[in-house]
């Protein structure tokens, strides 16, 4: 079975690498959604300003990314430019030497500090991706759907879900659009992101990292224990709801809340006609102070083995540039640029999720830095319970014993 | 003849030879070996002997997903001995009966779904059967049977049985063929004879036909257990790499995906990987073994 994979992966690998050449850069990727934005707008603009070099596109599906990039990094035939997943991922890829440092490279001066954590060894001292974007989750609502039946997005999670029972008891649509088939919404949409009010964002990430905090101390178990109120508000049969399942039902106007990452704008805006608007994690009680996920999410680096390092710098350049960063926020809706440019952010949702920035405090999701390098995965681990959670088939304390039993195996400090 | 040394056997010999070695033994080889390093963060190998099997086998956490996706595929190659097999020998008997019209036609039906990708299979069976826009639900309540259904694919109780069914469905066809040409090899005068001493045709299937076409069930069953445990294909494309809900679909198959390949932040481990593709290998070959010198022996071969 391996060898056939891995002849496969090889074969495939060499095909495309025999298309690449001097003055040709190709990008490896996992937005496969942002294909034609790269192709139509990104790419002709860097190659108004550098004629002398070609970029190609070429994304592999998210699922798929980080398996296919490594097969092709191992090979030897992976394109020169590498989007870079956060923290422990792309850091894995650094150390085994297939990433090159960008240290002293003059773009970078345009991020701060903390847009570049994401992207450096623990000790801070290398950096080895130029930051891209970040997201922010919360929720999408249907404008109509809330105007027939007067409701008002909701500040705390009593209105959360005081709204959803209202909407449950009209029941022309279903309340919210989420399904546990692809496990991954729940964590990284779902607990990462309406868990930041519980655990004080920052402050309860820091603290698991120092073992000052547990995943069974209450401000986890209660984000669990939220996510386990809402199965009667998701449509029957969620349990084998897709992602896809719960766009359609959200676009097509069935659904009236949303759990969401920021980049579902451009979906949605490419691919339906629900009037909608945006919502931040509800609070535990009126007053509390609020937290969101924004997640530092995507950046690109230098395949160390990469023919045309001369030309991906240049690029990296141009990607540190106000002009992309004003074209990536503006263009690719859902991605908000990590640099000090000022940007105007023009799509009313786009502006409505980037102000709550300036009302709450942000964090990233809460395994992304650390806690995930060890085995059991802990973001394996995290899609898995979380999404018995919602079904209903695992209690909250279960699942974070599990979480918790899991992460001090191989944690020194968690022990 | 004279015996010995023969340049025309060695040239007609090699090219294959080549060709065997050099994709499927070396690589094969190779996997077994990979199997017995282990490296650090930096990707240097070193030799670590048994200590990728040991944890495996001994790590809780390593051994329970290794005995789950195990039981799974045990369970996987149930459901397929039960339903695919069976029924692939009934529509074989039943296409083989003198005088069935469109006999041609429901043979290539049948066989039909074979030669669909696995991923429109899987597509297509995942929207016959989701509860929001599929139509098994409303084709149950036509019948009266409404309430029955449930979100199969997404139940920790269902999901494997039902993947495994989608599974039946798509290879039907093979054992149905192959139980065919032997039914149809088997020559008239014998059955005719039967029929002249009065036998029913129930008895000439159970004592005249069944009998004959043993050596084929068998092989049928050995190409469903290699299938079966190298399976992995349709488990990816309906329920993704994580084989949910809480890996109640995990198949050898897709664990060493996992372990290989790597899987979101789960970093890959070639080495590890190597293990559990051995480990696979390894109980390939004790079922292939154990069929050929317990059942393959024993089986009765009749001269037609």
């Amino acid at each position: 079975m391996s060898h056939s994979f891995r002849l496969a992966a090889s074969a495939v690998a060499i095909l495309c690498n025999s298309l690449a050449q001097a003055g040709n850069l190709t990008i490896e990727s996992w937005r496969v959604d942002d294909k034609g934005l790269w192709e139509e707008l990104l790419l002709p603009a860097f190659a108004k300003a550098h004629p002398g070099i070609t970029v190609k596109f070429s994304p592999t599906s998210p699922p798929e990314y980080n398996s296919a990039l490594n097969a092709r990094l191992t090979a030897g035939t992976a394109g020169d430019l590498i989007t870079c997943r956060p923290f422990d991922v792309s850091l894995d890829l650094f150390k085994k030497g297939q990433l090159d440092a960008l240290n002293g490279t003059p773009g970078l001066k345009n991020f701060p500090e903390s847009a570049q954590v994401a992207w450096q060894t623990d000790d801070g001292k290398s950096t080895y991706c130029v930051p891209m974007a970040s997201v922010i989750h919360g929720f999408f609502y249907n404008k109509k759907v809330f105007a027939e039946l007067g409701l008002k997005p909701p500040e705390t999670e009593a209105d959360f879900y005081g709204v959803m029972d209202k909407i449950k008891a009209a029941g022309k649509v279903a309340p919210l659009a989420l399904g546990t088939a692809d496990q991954w919404e729940t964590n990284q949409i779902v607990f990462t992101s309406i868990g930041a009010n519980h655990w004080k964002g920052e402050e309860g990430r820091k603290a698991l990292i120092s073992a000052k905090a547990k995943f069974t101390d209450p401000a986890f178990v209660s984000t669990w224990e939220a996510m386990a109120k809402w199965a009667p508000y998701l449509p029957k049969g969620y349990q084998a709801q897709t992602y896809g399942d719960s766009q359609n039902l959200f676009g097509t106007g069935r659904a009236a809340i949303y759990p969401a990452g920021s980049w579902d704008i451009s979906y949605f805006e490419q691919n339906s006609k629900v009037e909608f608007g945006a919502f931040k994690p509800p609070v535990q009680k009126a007053g509390d102070p609020c937290f969101i996920s924004d997640h530092t999410d995507i950046a690109m680096g230098v395949n160390s083995k990469s023919p045309n390092k001369a030309d991906a710098k240049v690029f990296l350049e141009w990607l540190s540039s106000k002009e992309f960063a004003d074209l990536y926020t503006n263009k690719v809706t859902g991605f908000f640029s990590l640099s000090n440019h000022k940007i105007d952010v023009k799509n009313p949702v786009a502006k409505e999720m980037i102000s709550w920035r300036n009302q709450c405090k942000s964090t990233i999701r809460l395994n992304a830095q650390i806690m995930s390098r060890g085995t059991p995965s802990m973001e394996n681990e995290l899609w898995n319970v979380s999404s018995q959670v919602i079904n209903l088939k695992m209690a909250p304390k279960e699942a974070a014993a599990q979480i918790q039993t899991g992460f001090a195996k191989w944690y020194q400090p968690a022990k | 003849m004279q015996q010995g040394f023969s340049w025309r056997v060695l040239v007609f010999i090699t090219p294959a030879l080549l060709i065997y070695g050099l994709f499927s033994a070396y690589p094969l080889l190779d996997t077994l070996h990979l199997g017995l390093y282990t490296a650090d963060e930096t990707g240097v190998r070193s030799f670590s002997g048994l200590g990728n099997y040991a944890t495996i086998l001994s790590d809780p956490q390593w051994s329970a997903s290794f005995w789950n996706a195990m039981l799974n595929n045990i369970k996987f190659f149930g459901v397929h001995m039960l339903v695919q097999n069976p029924i692939g020998l009934v529509l074989a008997a039943l296409l083989s009966l003198k005088d069935v019209r469109f006999a041609a036609a429901y043979r290539t039906v049948f066989f039909l779904p074979t030669l669909l990708s696995v991923v429109i299979v899987g597509f297509v069976w995942q929207l016959i059967l989701s509860p929001l826009w599929g139509v098994s639900e409303r084709l149950l309540t036509v019948v009266g049977l409404g309430d029955w259904f449930a979100p199969w694919l997404g139940l920790e109780s269902s999901a494997l049985v039902t993947v495994s069914l989608m599974s039946v469905w798509q290879f039907v066809g093979v054992p149905m063929m192959l139980i065919y040409a032997a039914l149809i090899a088997i020559p008239d005068d014998i059955i005719e004879a039967a029929l002249v001493e009065g036998a029913s045709p129930w008895r000439i299937f159970w004592q005249i036909r069944l009998p004959l076409i043993l050596p084929t069930l068998g092989l049928v069953t050995i190409l469903t257990f290699v299938a079966n445990f190298n399976a992995f294909d349709l488990i990816y494309t309906v329920k993704g790499a994580l084989a949910g809900p809480n890996y109640s679909t995990d198949l050898l198959g897709t664990l060493f995906y996992r372990t290989f390949f790597g899987y979101q932040s789960q970093v890959a481990s070639p080495t590890m990987g190597a293990a559990v593709a051995t480990l696979m290998f390894l109980v390939i070959l004790v079922g292939v073994a154990a069929y050929f010198l317990v059942v393959q022996r024993r089986l009765q071969r009749f001269a037609l």
